[in-house]
């Protein structure tokens, strides 16, 4: 990495830092944006939802059906259930779910921010009596982050009903006992974990969506860089967070 | 005469880029002041100075007797609504019709209206641009005189008392570029405004403006009638009016 782009990296982490104290500080500010905030949750659902719903089923029929084999060698083929529930709800359908947002919704915000500032749409909020931060920043953080757990969970149901159609394809497990195993395989140390970290997910794709919309460039192009960045990003944070969240699982005994 | 709006020793620098330097300007109750510069020559900077969207390095701006860079974020949203300003790319939002865009303003500057009277502010500052039948219309379907027209009968709707135009007709035909700068002669007139109009079209300054202020090299560099710059033998005057 040359000295330059270093240099750059560095200053931009640093924008980026206080960007996020920024949010922290106007959150509590008065004059919250309710009616805002909603129809950001509506849209951050909306828009993701079906997407999320057919990759999650799409993704628990495969890992079911690819799994069936190695566990078929050991004999094991009743520990189906349980296997894929664990996988699925600890990490992919968590991960996943975080993955199509960032594309979906972080690019969304980023363009959407991008194009509001170019085009002076922010400043002429600012000049209308509103607080921009508040009104488009504060709003579609807190709607990602209050979101995505939601979409994560939508996503493990269904992930797990791919899972039980992929159980029987070549196999057989009746409904009741396919369910029964999945839950006695899940315990609260594998749900608890897995649902708070998708509150950090959604906060991760919030806010790089906003930050790299609202600094962005003159110019059309400088629209379209915001958009994409904010989708590299924000995908990297989310394994990241991931990351962490697993050691942070591990050292409180969550295993 | 009343000065509304009142600037001494304006200087804004980004970085190395020294935009203004000591710049001054007074602009008197009614007039239409013109401020006449050559492209990044720091126009749109000096105008968002006098709005509080960007804060300057040095220097004072008073504003209807109200000292703009000490005013708290509520003082600031009051004189904001006896300041209208409309933006250089006219900044409508993209996902409200014109109605919301409209509507936008008035609600957010807490004006408790019935929807009635909402309604008729609305339609009342659409006719005065000439542009009743567009109410539903989202701002993707205007072509850019509408526009034009659109924003400024957003600013229009809060009754400002000094409405600041950020290069009102560029980017227009010239036969469009002309019915706006009457649309501006005209609010003038009817809404008793004083404006500051920054532009470097010299058809429509020469239109609208009562007085004109030249803007070169961050300073005032020249101030008076069209035709007392026009006559100027001064060269970096001359190049405007040729
Ligand atoms: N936010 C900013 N950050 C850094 N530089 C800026 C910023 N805003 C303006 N400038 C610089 O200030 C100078 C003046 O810009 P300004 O937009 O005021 O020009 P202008 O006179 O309005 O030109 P135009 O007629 O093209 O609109 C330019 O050199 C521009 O690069
Ligand atoms: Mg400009």
């Amino acid at each position: 990495m040359s000295e330059n782009s270093f240099k750059r990296f560095l200053s931009d982490a640093g924008d980026m830092t206080g960007f996020v104290l920024r949010f922290f500080r106007e959150l509590f500010k008065p004059k919250q944006e309710w009616r805002e905030l909603l129809r950001q949750c509506y849209y951050v659902g909306y828009n993701s939802l079906s997407l999320v719903g057919i990759t999650a089923f799409i993704m628990g029929l495969v890992l079911t059906i690819q799994s069936r084999p190695t566990l078929v060698e050991f004999g094991a083929e009743a520990w189906l259930p349980k296997m894929i529930s664990v996988s699925l709800v600890r990490e992919i359908a968590p991960v996943i779910t975080a993955l199509i947002c960032a594309g979906k919704v972080g690019s969304g915000i980023g363009a959407e921010l991008g194009s509001m500032k170019v085009t002076e749409q922010i400043d002429a909020m600012d000049v209308s009596g509103t607080n921009p931060f508040k009104y488009l920043v504060v709003t579609r953080v807190m709607a990602t982050t209050l979101m995505l757990p939601v979409l994560a969970v939508i996503a493990d149901a269904i992930a797990l009903y791919g899972g039980y159609l992929g159980a029987n394809i070549k196999g057989v497990v009746s409904w009741e006992l396919y369910w029964t195993q999945v839950f006695d395989a899940l315990s609260y140390s594998d749900l608890l974990p897995a649902f708070i970290k998708t509150y950090f997910f959604g906060f991760a794709i919030g806010i790089v969506g906003c930050y790299k919309g609202f600094n962005s460039n003159k110019g059309t192009e400088g629209v379209g860089r915001s958009a994409n960045t904010a989708v590299v990003v924000a995908s990297l944070a989310v394994f990241l967070i991931d990351l962490i969240a697993v050691q942070i699982a591990d050292l409180l005994g969550f295993t | 005469m009343e000065s509304v709006i009142s600037i001494q020793h304006l200087s804004k620098s980004f970085g190395n880029n020294e935009v203004l330097k000591d710049f001054k300007l007074e602009v008197f109750k009614g007039e239409n002041v013109v401020v006449l510069g050559k492209s990044g020559s720091g126009k749109s900077v000096l105008i968002k100075c006098i709005i509080g969207l960007i804060s300057p390095d040095q220097g004072s701006i008073h504003v209807l007797d109200q000292d703009v860079l000490h005013l708290d974020t509520d003082e600031m949203d009051l004189m904001r609504v006896k300041v209208g300003f409309l933006f250089q790319s006219n900044a409508l939002y993209d996902s409200m019709s014109v109605r919301e865009n409209l509507e936008f303003p008035l609600r957010r500057h807490g004006k408790d209206l019935s929807p009635d009277e909402m309604d008729k502010a609305v339609k009342e500052a659409l006719e005065s641009v000439g542009l009743a039948h567009t109410e539903y219309m989202m701002p993707a379907e205007l072509s850019g005189g509408m526009k034009k027209r659109i924003a400024i009968a957003r600013t229009l709707i809060l009754k400002p008392e000094i409405i600041l135009y950020d290069e009102p007709t560029t980017g227009l035909d010239p036969i469009t570029g002309k019915e706006i700068s009457e649309l501006i002669l005209e609010i003038q007139k009817v809404y008793k405004t004083s404006s500051v109009i920054i532009s470097h079209d010299m058809h429509c300054v020469k239109i609208v403006a009562n007085r004109i202020v030249m803007l070169i090299d961050g300073k005032c560099y020249a101030d008076g009638t069209y035709e007392e710059l026009e006559a100027s033998d001064d060269e970096r005057i001359k190049q405007f009016f040729d």
